[in-house]
């Protein structure tokens, strides 16, 4: 089993101060007041029930949604003040889902280069981080494979190459294991630590997984939208 | 490669609304094709009687129509006599009727006009016409239709002429037409003492505006018109080309509307996989582009087959024996570029909405409810 490595450096990469979100106009409170601070190269689980706002927050972290309060900062950098939210979501962070979402019709292959081109990376640069991804992830002889022809296990790992593929500092996952049986689960989440371990990302993931939580050096409960004391 | 890809993979997602979208653009692209080719063709007939061996046509100021129009033969005679001058041949045109063909057209005109020098004699020959004021030349197709030959008496309106010749020219309208001695066409048609236009030709191009000049100064009430000059300004030939383009134009709308309703549906169902795409790091203008390089691909593909279906259609009318010589199949280059380039831009209009709606997804929420 892979132990997670604890934070390379204290440098803060990630930093929620005092966050709310709603939904449905204010009737639904998902997130009251979060404070988080994520480390470069540490590995966080934030655990809790469903409900309990860590989706939300992961969304937020990543740029993907605005919380209606409070601030939230990537590498230093302020989202609402930052000029394009895209360059996170191209060079900065990469996203694991609990459902894989691939795009059926493509194959494993081309699902993985399409933050290379929304990010305009040169195909051949392109092609040589796929196969040290794909090498890594034991899916190498998959490449042509369309989607649908992949077990669980390799749809999730082709996701996680993909998130991978421009190179981010930062992987947010969101139950990345949740769909899967138990062994893969475990296989499937072996390899993200280990990966994340040797490119020094940062790893935030969002998990109803005790165990596998366990295994991350940080894990942060959250309940009704509050994030209660570090274990 | 991979954008490539996913515009191509999403039409055949769906190959029958695919291939409906493409077909809608494909028939108004054939529609408008043949509608505009044909009535192009038409004009370019029409005009290649007025400029049969001539380079400039006179009549009468401001008239919306030449079969109104009426230049008095004094105006030819005094033209004929200016030095510039080669020739200047007078034409009275007439619809009349027969038995089985509401319409035919009649040609007054005199003996030594170019389009009896010029025509391939069937039956007779020129040295005939011109002789007996009752006897007429007909095109060959006009003799087909009315079933006679040389010699014979045909009833055309409500005179009896006689055939003394039968020719056959390459302009569908002289085909079909009835050519009588200027001053029988006069008495026909109770316009004695005029022509309604006269196609003049000099000695030198270089004298056309001397010749414009003149004719202004001699016959205010006339107005010289170079024959291309004449085609671009003649409001029959405008209302012509413009209604062709309009009928045409209508096709291509309705066709846009078929491209504008797959495309809606195609974002419609494509919402998880879009907000897929912004995740990754899509920008908005990568989405727009997407979208539009479906409705791009849809429409090129359409005006393709509808370029071969309308060339196919042309072909065809060419081959019906009843339009030969009335319709000129060649398709004129820049109508092939218009007709693309409108296929297209209705392709793109199309789009404008489904690329706007998907610009507006929100990943988030698209991807919130897995």
């Amino acid at each position: 089993m892979i132990a997670a490595n604890p934070p390379a450096t204290q440098r803060v990469v990630l930093l929620a101060e005092d966050v709310w979100k709603s939904y449905d106009d204010g009737a639904i409170t998902v997130l009251r007041g979060v404070n988080f601070t994520g480390f470069e190269g540490e590995t966080v689980a934030l655990c809790g029930p469903s409900g309990c706002g860590k989706s939300t927050l992961l969304h937020l972290l990543g740029g993907l949604d605005e919380p209606d309060r409070g601030r939230i900062s990537v590498n230093g950098k302020e989202l609402s003040r930052h000029s394009s939210p895209l360059r996170l979501l191209r060079h900065e962070i990469g996203f694991v889902f609990q459902l894989h979402n691939l795009i059926p019709d493509l194959t494993l292959e081309e699902n993985c280069l399409i933050p290379t081109v929304a990010a305009g990376l040169d195909h051949k640069s392109a092609k040589a981080r796929l196969r040290e991804l794909t090498d890594r992830t034991g899916l190498s002889h998959r490449l042509g494979s369309k989607i649908q022809k992949l077990s669980g296990g390799e749809r999730q790992r082709t996701a996680l190459c993909r998130a991978l593929m421009n190179k981010p500092h930062i992987l947010l996952a969101d139950e990345p294991t949740g769909s899967l049986d138990e062994a893969t689960r475990a296989t499937v989440f072996d390899l993200l630590l280990e990966i994340v371990a040797n490119e020094g990302v940062t790893l935030v993931m969002a998990t109803h997984d005790r165990e596998l939580a366990g295994r991350c050096a940080r894990l942060i409960e959250m309940h009704d939208g509050r994030i209660r004391e570090p274990l | 490669m991979i954008f490539l890809k996913l515009i191509v993979t999403n039409l055949l997602r769906h190959r029958i609304r695919s291939l409906i979208s493409i077909a809608g653009i494909a028939f108004s692209v054939a529609a408008m094709l043949t509608i505009v080719t044909v009535l192009q063709g038409a004009v370019a007939m029409f005009s290649g009687i007025l400029s049969s061996d001539s380079q400039i046509i006179v009549f009468e100021r401001n008239v919306s129509d030449l079969f109104f129009s009426s230049v008095p033969s004094e105006a030819v005679q005094t033209i004929s006599s200016w030095p510039i001058v080669e020739h200047a041949d007078p034409v009275l045109f007439g619809i009349v009727s027969s038995s089985d063909h509401p319409i035919i057209t009649c040609f007054g005109i005199t003996d030594g006009d170019a389009r009896l020098r010029k025509a391939s004699w069937i039956q007779g020959d020129r040295s005939q016409f011109g002789k007996d004021t009752s006897g007429v030349v007909l095109g060959e197709r006009a003799a087909e239709f009315m079933s006679t030959t040389l010699g014979n008496t045909v009833q055309i309106g409500h005179g009896s002429f006689r055939v003394v010749g039968i020719i056959k020219t390459a302009n569908g309208f002289e085909d079909g037409g009835v050519f009588m001695p200027l001053s029988s066409a006069q008495s026909f048609f109770h316009k004695e003492g005029s022509s309604s236009v006269i196609t003049i030709k000099l000695h030198s191009k270089e004298d056309v505006p001397k010749l414009k000049a003149s004719v202004r100064r001699s016959f205010p009430n006339l107005v010289a018109l170079e024959d291309e000059e004449f085609t671009r300004s003649y409001s029959q030939f405008k209302i012509l080309k413009a209604t062709a383009w309009a009928v045409g134009g209508c096709g291509l709308l309705l066709g846009g509307l078929g491209v504008a309703n797959t495309m809606i549906m195609s974002v419609f169902t494509r919402i998880r996989e879009i907000a897929i795409l912004r995740v990754n790091g899509f920008s908005n203008s990568q989405i727009a582009t997407m979208i539009f390089g479906e409705s791009a691909l849809v429409s090129v593909l359409g005006a393709v087959v509808g370029l071969v279906i309308g060339m196919v259609f042309l072909f065809a009318l060419k081959l019906i024996p009843a339009l030969h010589g009335y319709v000129d199949t060649s398709v004129q280059p820049l109508v092939l570029v218009i007709v693309i380039v409108l296929a297209l831009m209705t392709g793109v209009a199309g789009a404008l909405y489904p690329a706007m709606y998907a610009m507006r997804i929100r990943a988030v929420e698209a991807l919130r409810f897995e």
